[in-house]
């Protein structure tokens, strides 16, 4: 089970993977000839970003990234504050199409598609790319209206009865059905924080997506609410390709397969997570873990 | 010009006893100013307050009440003569008594006989109290202000502490600034409801809630047997429910509409063009908008309605259309909803805007397009702040007057026929306390029934947005 | 796999179906989008027909046609001990009829018809030059002076020759006239400078708004030296000294309730205590300028609250930390910090009063008042009232002068509007 999924496992991925670029560096052309372009194997990066550049107004925020994210596994992004992490992370889903002032430049593919082509649909790109933000934000509606929202608005569901077992099965996903199962037409947002959270996840997973992204999801909660979503976190990556921005170096240890580092806007380093924490090949990531910034 | 010169003498006399006391406290320092707890200007302050404040309070109580106070004593003894006359010839009396006594014209009646010897009497005996009043006044104020001085001067030591009485001053200035928006809605109160009291005196309150016809100015017409009038204010609340309605049909579905498409859609340029334009049609005084429904609404209208009365094959529908007047409660309804859009508008724009943008972002994230979000999250989110600013627009709608004074009519009809000439609650106190009036007939006294019933109505229909809308904003914060 | 997959296609569906559904969801959002722009479209289309209607009714007043005719004065028709009592419209109807070259039929018909179109404003001319310089009898003098305001309309095109006669107020006899003094060089047009030296009159061509706006200023500031004083020491008290307890509460609903509350029902409460109670002379600026100031209290209130709100605690903690009293921390710095944003509000609320015309008319700020106003308590009228007043007249001369009123009132709202923004952006302060 876990050599399929887990891509520390395969040897496949830990040959190429991943390997990071500095901007000036032309190299990138090696990652993508190690991995066969025609068809897509299971070798394939789920996601693959190629000279990502983001501008907020004359500001550049990101610099040239070039990244592979392997599917079915959990990758984090961690980094000091502001190096670019979440400005990343909003390029995949497109939510930086919401901020007037932001411009996106480079190419992200998602299995080979790219997701800033003309003829892509943010509506469609979101909803098989699902995010979980900073904070909590559950509609303020009942639990079953926020779950129920996201088949409601993209016609998942026939009926009712279909509705109701989308609603009931991201719950159980989502490690909250027990907790809830008698009180689903209650707002969501008299929920606990840690409850919240899980509740948007399930709004996340109920309309299918295969990516979700999560923005620090736990860093409005407390160490026991964090622990429930981080053992969450390992549940899902089962079945999505899951991103996780994190501030927290102990969390990215815990949750994921993968690690990238984000410094000042660029890229430094990424690769398996056990990898980085142990041996680093970057001074300025050694000099992260190891506390002497951020 | 008495008091002024006075307010003059007083200025003169605080500012020299600022100097008097800023002078002991500097000497008492004796070159060392580190002694004295207070800087030198607020031991001034101090002796310059005392000096002045009391006296200039009674000055000004003076000229408020100094009035009522002659007028008293005038009045407490009335010559035979002037008890024979009727209570309104005696104020008639009265009133030119005082405007003799000022030099300034009275009235056209001429007195003769015992009347013009009493009159005569009275305009020496006003005379000579308002010399009495007004130097009593001037010799307090004098009293007060050298007592003021003697009591505060003598306390100045270096040990004084200056800066904190002339604080305890500022604070209660604070304070009474802060009491007069208190007694602002108590004076509203109070006059409403003692005027009116006066008015239910004579009819009924129950006649004047629930009677359904209008027509005050019988009331005027004394020879007349039906001199009491009618009271029943139902048909103008209804004329002004339907152009309160009217308005709303107008300025609600609009302004929501311009506010979302401002604060969801728009660009920086299009908001940073619309919003001072539509700031501008918030800043238009409403005297303007019922001079454009008087005069361009309700001409085109009229037109409007006539030509469609005439196309129409022969039948009473077209001759009512072609009957049409200019004065309809639709003109002041539809330019009154013009006049609310940036009103509208503007609060819900505020509302939409304390959304929070996660709840937007998660929306969004789900793949919902911008008006799946809007009108599935955000405007739900948003539905108790939109409600209350639609009741705040409501209750503009009802207390406006210019536009239905200028552009509705004057005929208290009960319909509900947006084509018809109908009156609104406004209009009718307009009408009835412009011109020349006698303060005590029911008819002026109704316009402040009138406006008691408009207060009650407003004040709960703000009380209760104001709620919604703190509550609404205090859920976001 | 292809764009098709990021383009299209939900899961669970099938392809067409999602597609249909996909389609449906965008012209919703277009038709959203498009009811939003309607909504704009039409605020801003009443903005501009409003405004365009006014400026097109109004702009005619600035123009105005004068008449200059050699006028002499007849001592035969001079009496110089009741130099008031001459009938001087006859003196300029002879001077008219003389530069046309008419005679007097025997009913007088034709000066009267010469007199309906020369403004009565040239007897007084006559009057105040004899009453200066008696010497002038005999010689001849040339006046200028306005045109009767139907005769300027003729001339404006508002009164056509096309009108049947009977249905227009000049017969074709008149038009001639005027036509030929016109060509004679007699009449010009020129910009109409009267209408803002002159006050109201019962003759339009002789109306201005001279005493409305005189009338509006000496309002407007004894509501600014009550209103802003009053309402800025008000806010002080409740945002930086007043305990959090029930009192304060209540007086902070009654503040935002009171800002809420018809204006006409401070036009109720300044009959009822100013003038009933307090003997204020009805319809002065003094009684006017009150009620508008406890109208424009509240709002007063709420923006500098408002912007002590803004300034942020930490200029308090550092003042009282060097060992300021708190009120030497509110008045030396919090204060002057808010000021900006306190002086905004107050022209906000300022330049709101200057257009109030509702409470005025409840404390007798209606009447005819012809002439600049006697101080603070002797009658006058206000720019909106007079609006109000001359949109009353029959006269279609007035329309023309109510909208050329309206205009002037409009200008000083955007001038006081466009003083708020200016102080706004240049003193505004990002903390």
């Amino acid at each position: 089970m876990t050599s399929i999924l887990n891509p520390l496992a395969s040897p496949l991925l830990q040959g190429h993977a991943m390997t990071v670029q500095s901007p000036d560096d032309s190299s990138r052309a090696s990652v993508i000839s190690t991995a066969p372009t025609s068809a897509p194997s299971p070798a394939e990066p789920k996601i693959k970003a190629r000279g990502v550049k983001v501008f907020y107004g004359e500001k550049q925020a990101l610099f040239d990234v070039d990244l592979d994210v392997p599917g079915k596994s959990v990758t984090a992004f961690i980094g000091p504050s502001g190096c670019g992490k979440s400005t990343f992370l909003r390029c995949i889903n497109r939510m930086n199409d919401t901020i007037p002032s932001a411009r996106v430049e480079g190419s992200i593919q998602i299995d080979g598609a790219d997701v800033n082509a003309k003829s892509v649909d943010p509506v469609v790109l979101r909803s098989r790319v699902g995010m979980v933000f900073q904070k909590p934000n559950p509609f303020p509606k009942t639990i079953f209206e926020n779950v129920a929202y996201g088949p409601r608005i993209h016609g998942l569901a026939t009926g009712k009865a279909e509705l109701e077992a989308i609603v009931e099965s991201s719950l159980k996903k989502a490690g909250l059905w027990n907790e809830v199962a008698d009180r689903l037409h209650q707002p969501g947002t008299g929920l606990s924080g840690g409850q919240q959270q899980r509740l948007v996840i399930a709004r996340a997973i109920a309309v299918s997506p295969e990516v979700i992204l999560m923005d620090e999801p736990c860093s409005a909660l407390d160490p026991i609410a964090t622990a429930k979503i981080e053992e969450l976190i390992d549940e899902l990556r089962s079945q999505f390709c899951i991103v996780i921005v994190t501030h927290s170096m102990a969390q990215a240890a815990r949750v994921s397969q993968r690690t990238a580092f984000f410094h000042l806007g660029k890229l430094v380093e990424s690769g398996p997570t056990e990898e980085m924490f142990t041996n680093p090949r970057d001074s300025r990531t050694q000099d992260y873990i190891t506390g002497r910034f951020g | 010009m008495l008091t002024w010169l006075s307010l003059l003498v007083l200025a003169l006399f605080s500012g020299a006893a600022f100097v008097a006391g800023r002078r002991r406290a500097t000497t008492a320092a004796a070159g060392r100013p580190r002694v004295l707890h207070s800087l030198p200007d607020y031991y001034g302050t101090y002796v310059a307050l005392w000096a002045g404040v009391p006296a200039a309070l009674l000055l000004l109580l003076g000229v408020m009440a100094g009035g009522r106070v002659e007028d008293a004593i005038l009045q407490s003894a009335r010559p035979a003569a002037v008890q024979a006359l009727g209570p309104d010839r005696q104020a008639v009396f009265y009133s030119d008594v005082r405007a003799i006594a000022a030099a300034q014209s009275p009235s056209e009646v001429t007195y003769e006989g015992e009347l013009k010897v009493a009159l005569d009497a009275k305009v020496a005996e006003a005379k000579r109290i308002e010399t009495v009043v007004n130097t009593a006044m001037l010799a307090g104020a004098g009293v007060l202000a050298l007592a003021g001085f003697l009591l505060a001067f003598p306390r100045i030591n270096p040990d004084f502490r200056a800066r904190n009485r002339v604080e305890g001053w500022t604070s209660s200035l604070l304070i009474a600034c802060s009491v007069a928006a208190v007694l602002t809605t108590l004076g509203i109160v109070l006059s409403l409801v003692w005027e009116s009291w006066r008015f239910f005196q004579s009819v009924s309150p129950l006649s004047f809630l629930f009677g359904t016809e209008w027509s005050p100015q019988i009331a005027m017409r004394a020879d007349q047997v039906a001199s009491s009038g009618a009271f029943g204010a139902v048909p103008l609340f209804a004329g002004t429910f339907l152009i309160m309605l009217i308005a709303m049909l107008v300025a609600a579905p609009v302004g929501l509409y311009s506010a979302i498409y401002l604060s969801e859609y728009a660009s920086r340029p299009v908001r940073g063009v619309v919003k001072p334009l539509l700031e501008v049609l918030a800043g238009v005084p409403t005297v303007v908008y019922g001079f454009f429904a008087a005069l361009t609404v309700g001409p085109l209208f009229r037109a409007g309605f006539n030509a469609i009365g005439a196309a129409l094959p022969p039948g009473p529908m077209a001759t009512y259309l072609m009957e049409v007047q200019n004065q309809m409660a639709l003109v002041a309804g539809v330019v009154m909803g013009i006049m609310l859009i940036p009103f509208v508008s503007s609060l819900s724009d505020d509302i939409i805007n304390a959304v929070p943008q996660s709840l937007r972002d998660g929306s969004y994230a789900m793949g919902a397009t911008k008006s799946e979000t809007v009108k599935k999250v955000v405007l739900p989110a948003a539905l108790p702040g939109i409600m209350a600013a639609m009741l705040l627009a409501i209750s503009r709608a009802v207390g406006e007057t210019m536009i239905v004074t200028m552009a509705a009519g004057l005929q208290a009809k009960l319909t509900a026929n947006p084509l018809d000439t109908v009156t609104t609650v406004t209009v009718q106190i307009v009408t009835l306390l412009t011109g020349d009036q006698e303060f005590d007939s029911p008819k002026t006294l109704s316009a402040f029934g009138l406006g008691l019933t408009l207060f009650v109505v407003t004040l709960c229909l703000n009380i209760i947005a104001l709620r919604i809308v703190q509550k609404y904003r205090e859920q976001y914060d | 796999m292809t764009d098709a997959t990021l383009g299209a296609a939900a899961p669970r569906q099938a392809p067409s179906a999602a597609e249909a559904r996909l389609k449906k969801r965008h012209r919703a959002e277009r038709l959203f989008k498009a009811q939003g722009i309607a909504a704009i479209v039409i605020a801003m289309i009443f903005l501009v027909v409003l405004v365009g209607r006014i400026v097109s009714q109004g702009y005619s007043t600035f123009e105005t046609h004068t008449l200059s005719v050699p006028v002499y004065l007849n001592p035969d028709r001079i009496d110089t001990s009741d130099l008031s009592g001459v009938n001087y419209d006859y003196i300029v109807a002879e001077a008219v009829m003389k530069k046309l070259g008419l005679q007097d039929d025997d009913y007088g018909t034709i000066s009267s018809k010469v007199q309906d179109l020369v403004s009565r404003d040239f007897g007084f001319q006559l009057l105040n030059k004899l009453k200066a310089d008696q010497k002038l009898i005999g010689q001849t003098i040339t006046v200028t002076g306005p045109l009767k305001a139907d005769a300027d309309l003729y001339f404006k095109g508002e009164i056509k020759r096309s009108t049947a006669e009977d249905d227009r107020k000049l017969d074709n006899q008149q038009l001639d006239w005027l036509d030929k003094l016109k060509k004679d060089g007699a009449i010009t047009s020129g910009f109409n400078l009267g209408f803002f030296t002159h006050s109201d009159s019962t003759e339009p061509e002789q109306a201005g708004v001279l005493g409305a706006v005189i009338g509006s200023a000496m309002m407007l500031l004894i509501t600014a030296l009550i209103a802003v004083p009053v309402g800025v020491l008000a806010a002080v008290y409740l945002e930086e000294f007043a305990p959090k307890n029930r009192w304060t509460d209540i007086i902070e609903v009654n503040i935002n309730n009171l800002a809420a509350v018809p204006s006409i029902v401070y036009g109720l409460l300044g009959l009822a205590l100013f003038i009933n109670w307090l003997n204020v002379p009805r319809g002065s600026p003094l009684v006017g300028g009150l009620v508008l100031a406890l109208m424009a209290l509240p709002t007063v209130i709420i923006a500098t609250r408002s912007a002590l709100k803004a300034v942020p605690p930490s200029i308090r903690e550092a003042a009282l930390g060097v060992g300021a009293s708190k009120t030497q921390t509110v008045f030396h710095h919090v204060l002057p910090l808010a000021m900006p944003g306190v002086m905004t509000g107050a022209i906000l609320s300022l330049a709101h009063a200057l257009g109030e015309t509702a409470p005025l008319l409840m404390i007798g700020m209606v009447s005819f008042v012809p002439g600049v106003p006697e101080g603070l308590t002797g009658a006058a009228t206000v720019l909106p009232v007079q609006v109000f007043i001359w949109e009353n007249a029959s006269e279609r001369a007035f329309h023309e002068r109510t909208a050329a009123a309206i205009i002037v009132l409009l200008v000083f709202m955007i001038v006081m509007n466009a003083a708020a923004v200016i102080l706004r952006r240049r003193f505004e302060r990002r903390w």
